[in-house]
């Protein structure tokens, strides 16, 4: 992964304008929603992938988004605290969560599958929390932002407009991809891989194993109580069972193990087919379709795990680097 | 006070009782952990499945409890045999978290597999079984009967894994996975026994689980992360651990349920894993050495 070359910064620059211009110009209320979903979902995954790529496997990310989008619209309703200021509230829960949770996870060792494990405790802590303080987050029944009189404000972070969700949607998930390059370009990077290759040869070459699993674990974090905030105040509706708990978790493993783990745009490749997929399933069968989605989405999981580890996206762009690698050979 | 002391005793026994049948649950999960170094995140929605199994032959094709409750566990022992060839074995050589997830995805394939099957329904056997009443506290027959399969299914199982020669390979086959093939044990096959008899299990609880709670395509999730968390606390792959665990788990939950809500004896539960991993994390690192 070196820098861009030339070439090619106008390719890029002609793509973000398409990706910008196009779907604002073709207006659309249901492509614009669906775009807008795949956009935020995109965001959430590629979060996911961020600590994922470096085999720490959390199922635990569906409580930092509940933490995000809870904590804002909690903050908005009873505090009167506007998403401006409630947002990194929100940020900075999920921060401290991942926190409490990871340090003794890291600092005493716990990796790959028990991690996961724990960190699955995680999801059902904060889906129970939610469900059990029911007085103040409506439980199971899910909770709605106070809206603004006429819809629209800046300060609520309240937008009737689709387009104006499309592109702060855009330009989150565009946020996303950065700090994804940024990370992939630092020297975290290579201390993380040698992490996950071997903690002791890591922590022997001079790697603070703690500390650099910590840092990737609160953006990671981060970033996904963001895109919890976001989807919240996009939907102004929010349930346990759709932002936090065990499935949500599980959703985003799916979806970045479909699209590609190790790439960048693996994550939104695979929120693209898994939305998509529901949509088409959602259409196609209409009401009758209650858990064929799903059916699919886990049989998917479990064939792209066995047959193509690399997901979708990682597996084309690994033939198309193999490909010109041999014939120079 | 005395009258809360009743109810207090009341909790602790109920919480005695349900420890009896996540002790179960946590069992058939250490087992499979244990022998074939895996964790079936999908171990509950197994459950699930035996319990639509109870309700099917019980209620549907009317066969009794005391033949249904055979066939669901032989069912579901059947489908932890599936499970390993289908999707256990060609990953056996993989990552563990590759396996791990690909039991997630297993999850959601049965989780929506009983929901485009059996519909979102709750249902139940409609079996009402009387509650006992010892010196003032109440004790529902259906728990106590749990209890005491559970203890059985345990005793069952320590006998077999101890007794038998097949038990004796299973239980070598957990302590070096590698020396035992190179004695002559065929480790396959003790891989689908295992997941027979761990199935098995799941089975044998969904027969108890079903006289207590409604049926319905998510009911894995309540009780799923719970078993997972027993037996990581207890140490994965530790039965003995993950039984103490599972009476704590369920004492926890019992007497928190009792002073506030249900859900808040589970997030009590939940925050006494995560701080027990700061107190004592060789409960989860006991395997690993």
């Amino acid at each position: 992964m070196n820098a861009i070359p030339k070439g090619k910064v106008g390719l890029w620059a002609g793509a973000a304008a398409a990706l910008v211009i196009l779907p604002l110009a073709w207006g659309a209320p249901y492509p614009m929603h669906i775009m807008i979903t795949i956009l935020i979902w995109s965001f959430a995954y590629t979060s996911w992938s961020m600590m994922g790529r470096f085999g720490l496997v959390s199922l635990g990310h569906g409580g930092f988004m509940g933490v995000g989008a809870y904590v804002t619209a909690l903050a908005w309703n009873n505090l009167g605290l506007s998403p401006w200021l409630g947002i990194p509230l929100g940020l900075l829960c999920a921060a401290l969560l991942a926190l409490v949770v990871a340090w003794p996870c890291f600092r005493f060792r716990i990796t790959g599958h028990y991690f996961a494990l724990v960190t699955l405790a995680l999801s059902g802590i904060v889906l129970q929390v939610i469900v059990a303080t029911r007085g103040l987050t409506g439980g199971s029944l899910g909770y709605t932002p106070d809206r603004v009189p006429g819809g629209s404000s800046i300060i609520a972070f309240q937008f009737t407009d689709k387009a104006t969700w499309y592109l702060i949607a855009l330009a989150v998930w565009a946020a996303g991809l950065v700090i994804w390059y940024a990370v992939e370009r630092s020297m975290m990077r290579y201390a993380l891989e040698a992490i996950s290759e071997d903690e002791d040869a890591a922590a022997a070459a001079g790697v603070n194993v703690t500390a650099e699993k910590l840092k990737i674990t609160v953006i990671s974090a981060m970033m996904t109580a963001m895109s919890g905030a976001l989807y919240c105040q996009y939907q102004m509706f929010v349930s346990p069972d759709t932002v936090s708990g065990i499935s949500v978790s599980l959703q985003m493993v799916f979806a970045v193990v479909v699209g590609g783990l190790y790439v960048a745009l693996g994550p939104t490749i695979g929120a693209v087919i898994t939305i998509l997929l529901g949509e088409a399933l959602r259409i196609g069968f209409g009401p009758s379709a209650v858990g064929w989605d799903n059916l699919i989405y886990g049989l998917l999981l479990v064939v792209f795990i066995i047959f193509l580890p690399q997901g979708i996206l990682g597996s084309i762009m690994g033939a198309l680097r193999r490909t010109p690698a041999r014939a120079s050979a | 006070m005395g009258f809360l002391d009743i109810f207090l005793v009341e909790a602790l026994v109920n919480g005695l009782l349900l420890g009896g049948v996540l002790a179960l649950l946590a069992l058939g999960l250490n087992l499979i952990f244990g022998v074939i170094d895996v964790a079936w995140i999908c171990y509950a929605e197994l459950v699930m499945f035996g319990m639509y199994a109870m309700y099917y032959f019980a209620v549907v094709y009317g066969l009794g409890y005391w033949i249904a409750a055979p066939l669901s566990i032989a069912g579901v022992g059947l489908m932890g045999v599936a499970l390993h060839l289908l999707v256990i074995s060609p990953l056996l050589a993989s990552a563990p978290i590759n396996q791990l997830l690909a039991t997630g995805g297993v999850l959601f394939f049965l989780q929506s597999l009983a929901t485009v099957m059996f519909g979102i329904d709750f249902r139940n056997l409609g079996i009402r079984l009387p509650t006992i009443e010892v010196a003032d506290v109440f004790i529902s027959y259906a728990r106590l009967l749990a209890f005491g399969a559970a203890l059985a299914g345990m005793v069952a199982l320590y006998l077999f894994l101890t007794r038998t020669y097949v038990g004796t390979a299973i239980r070598a086959i957990s302590q070096d996975r590698q020396i035992m093939a190179l004695m002559g044990v065929d480790t396959r096959r003790i891989y689908v026994i295992t997941s027979a008899v761990g199935g098995a299990l799941a089975g044998l609880a969904a027969c108890l689980l079903v006289l207590q709670y409604d049926v319905h395509p998510f009911v894995g999730l309540s009780f799923g992360p719970i078993t997972f968390m027993i037996c990581v606390m207890g140490g994965l792959g530790n039965m003995i651990g993950g039984f103490i665990a599972a009476f704590i788990f369920a004492e926890i939950i019992s007497v928190g349920g009792l002073y506030l809500d249900l859900e808040w004896g589970y997030v009590f539960a939940f925050v006494f894993f995560i701080a027990m991993m700061f107190v004592r994390p060789e409960g989860l690192l006991a395997r690993r050495s």
